[in-house]
């Protein structure tokens, strides 16, 4: 066993696969707080579903331009599509109460129907989107070890640098503007973290699992935690572990590393509820919890002179 | 000494039908306004208006001196909007909220002591205790007052408030006007937007009200108030005669807080 371990380190390719795959678990959640909180936890899928066609698309240039290979610019087409889908979506949610929803279901299938059109003309078949589709960790680059740790690191820095005025901005849009905060720089700072994060997962997990790895650590997470700052650092936690568990397991039976990631996290998730549910019945059950909130009230009212 | 707030000729229109029509209201330092006027007659639009969370169409305002926009001290600026629930999608404590109260145009990461400071305003609205709790486990009454909180944090020159004692039971509402008697004493500006002056009338110097989006009332608050404040004893008696009604005190005692 411990030989195996040892092995499956001093593999370079699997070394770089566990490398990336710990960073998005540390960063996808991150993310994913704030939509989870903003309740648009399905905005991942909607800019997971664009990225595609920017694959695609960048995928049909660079067989025009005669680049080898010819995905040398699917990523950087994934980026760019996915920053133009995010911010016209929270332009749309902006725009007021018609149809967040609608606008995200005509980017999931227009950016489907994109991507397998724009593949087709540039010569490829929809086997090459697969790998997109389902994430391709066991093909990574160092230089592609090098563009996640980058990103990470700039996720990492706005969603937890600014973490403060997300969380405003999040919560109570309304307040946010009244206390004269950039909102809209505000949301489209997160959209656009939220396209590069989405980006960056894609290859651990594929396009079509993207969105669960940014929100079921979240979804979990909060099942045991109260305050904004520990479900965050919760989620972060457990995608790290999931992503690095999923991956080794991949290493010994050959099964899907997205998906393997994405049932143990939400593995994870029925643990969670389970824990909850058992501390409500233990921990409820106690008279002691409604006493302090009636206590205070009725001491604020009495004195005089607060 | 410049006007706290200068609203000339405000005009706002919401989804094609206008809601205020050539507003003018002053409100001079240290001045305590009650805004009124029955439901859709413009009041809390005219609030959101005035800090900018709705657009206006003609006009202009001028919050403590500057064109409402970036020159706006808006660190000074408190508010407080219509009661929303407090708790969010992700669960975040008292604290967590207040502490985003101490943000504003210039300031997009929370200042050194920012944490101690939301504590003190937390303990200034008699939550002292609840910091760490999550606010999907407050009362309404108590996120109400997690709100105001969030408000006081920046120690407000000008005090904007939406409705905050709608709902909210005498004892809570008598508190809350014991709070902003405080600040009033401290020189802060209030403009409040009420349905009724209860708790709060004792506090009032000027009331302003509106109907169909226009100011019909400028000046000491109308007289009808006694008539307006009875019904809220009336509204709270009720519950205070729920106690002998149910054989556990504490209990009773519970059910008289669920109505905040």
């Amino acid at each position: 066993m411990i030989d195996e371990l040892v092995w499956m380190f001093t593999d370079p390719l699997m070394r770089r696969a566990l490398v990336v795959a710990a960073l998005v678990g540390l960063t996808a959640p991150v993310i994913g707080t704030y939509l989870v909180q903003r309740r648009l936890a399905l905005l991942g899928d909607g800019i997971g579903h664009v990225a595609l066609t920017g694959v695609a698309a960048g995928w049909l240039v660079g067989s025009v331009a005669g680049l080898t290979p010819h995905d040398a610019l699917a990523i950087p087409g994934a980026v760019i599509a996915a920053i133009i889908g995010a911010v016209t979506i929270e332009l749309v949610r902006e725009r007021g109460r018609t149809g967040g929803d609608v606008a995200l279901a005509l980017l999931f299938y227009g950016g489907i129907a994109g991507g397998v059109l724009i593949i087709s003309l540039a010569g490829g078949t929809n086997a090459n989107l697969v790998g997109y589709l389902f994430g391709s960790i066991s093909t990574v680059t160092s230089s592609d070890v090098w563009t996640t740790a980058l990103l990470s690191v700039l996720v990492l820095t706005v969603g937890v640098g600014l973490r403060t005025a997300l969380f405003a901005v999040c919560h109570d849009e309304e307040f946010a503007r009244a206390a004269g905060m950039p909102v809209r720089v505000l949301n489209i700072t997160i959209a656009v973290v939220a396209a590069l994060t989405v980006t960056v997962a894609m290859r651990v997990v594929g396009v079509l699992l993207v969105s669960a790895l940014m929100i079921v650590p979240v979804a979990a997470a909060q099942m045991v935690t109260s305050s904004f700052r520990r479900t965050m650092t919760t989620a972060m936690g457990i995608g790290v572990v999931v992503c690095l568990t999923g991956l080794s397991v991949t290493y010994w039976h050959d099964v899907s590393p997205g998906a393997t990631i994405v049932v143990l996290a939400i593995g994870v998730y029925a643990a969670a509820a389970g824990v909850r549910g058992l501390r409500g019945r233990l921990g409820r059950r106690t008279p002691g919890d409604p006493h302090p909130h009636l206590a205070d009230d009725v001491q604020i009212a009495a004195p005089g002179g607060r | 000494m410049t006007p706290a707030v200068q609203a000339a000729g405000l005009g706002v229109s919401l989804g094609g039908s206008r809601i205020l029509h050539d507003v003018d209201l002053t409100v001079h330092d240290g001045e305590v306004v009650a805004l009124l006027g029955p439901n859709g007659s413009g009041k809390s639009t005219l609030v959101r208006a005035l800090v900018g969370v709705v657009p206006h169409d003609r006009g202009q305002i001028h919050l403590l001196g500057a064109p409402l926009g970036p020159k706006v001290a808006w660190d000074r600026v408190g508010y407080v909007p219509q009661r929303i629930s407090a708790a969010t999608g992700v669960p975040s404590t008292a604290r967590d909220v207040v502490v985003s109260g101490t943000l504003h145009r210039r300031r997009l990461v929370p200042p050194r002591g920012a944490r101690r400071r939301a504590d003190q305003a937390l303990a200034d609205v008699g939550l002292a205790d609840l910091a760490g709790r999550p606010v999907s486990e407050l009362s309404g009454g108590q996120q109400q007052r997690v709100l105001i909180a969030r408000a006081l944090v920046r120690q407000p020159r000008l005090l904007l408030l939406d409705e905050p004692v709608a709902g909210v039971d005498l004892p809570s509402q008598e508190a809350f006007a014991r709070t902003l008697a405080a600040l009033a004493g401290q020189g802060t500006t209030i403009l409040v937007v009420l349905h009724e002056l209860g708790a709060l009338a004792g506090l009032v110097a000027r009331a302003v009200a509106l109907r169909h989006g226009r100011v019909v009332h400028d000046g000491p608050p109308p007289p009808a108030r006694d008539e307006h404040a009875r019904p809220g004893h009336d509204h709270v008696h009720p519950h205070e005669g729920d106690h002998p009604t149910t054989a556990d005190g504490d209990f009773s005692a519970t059910l008289r807080w669920r109505s905040t």
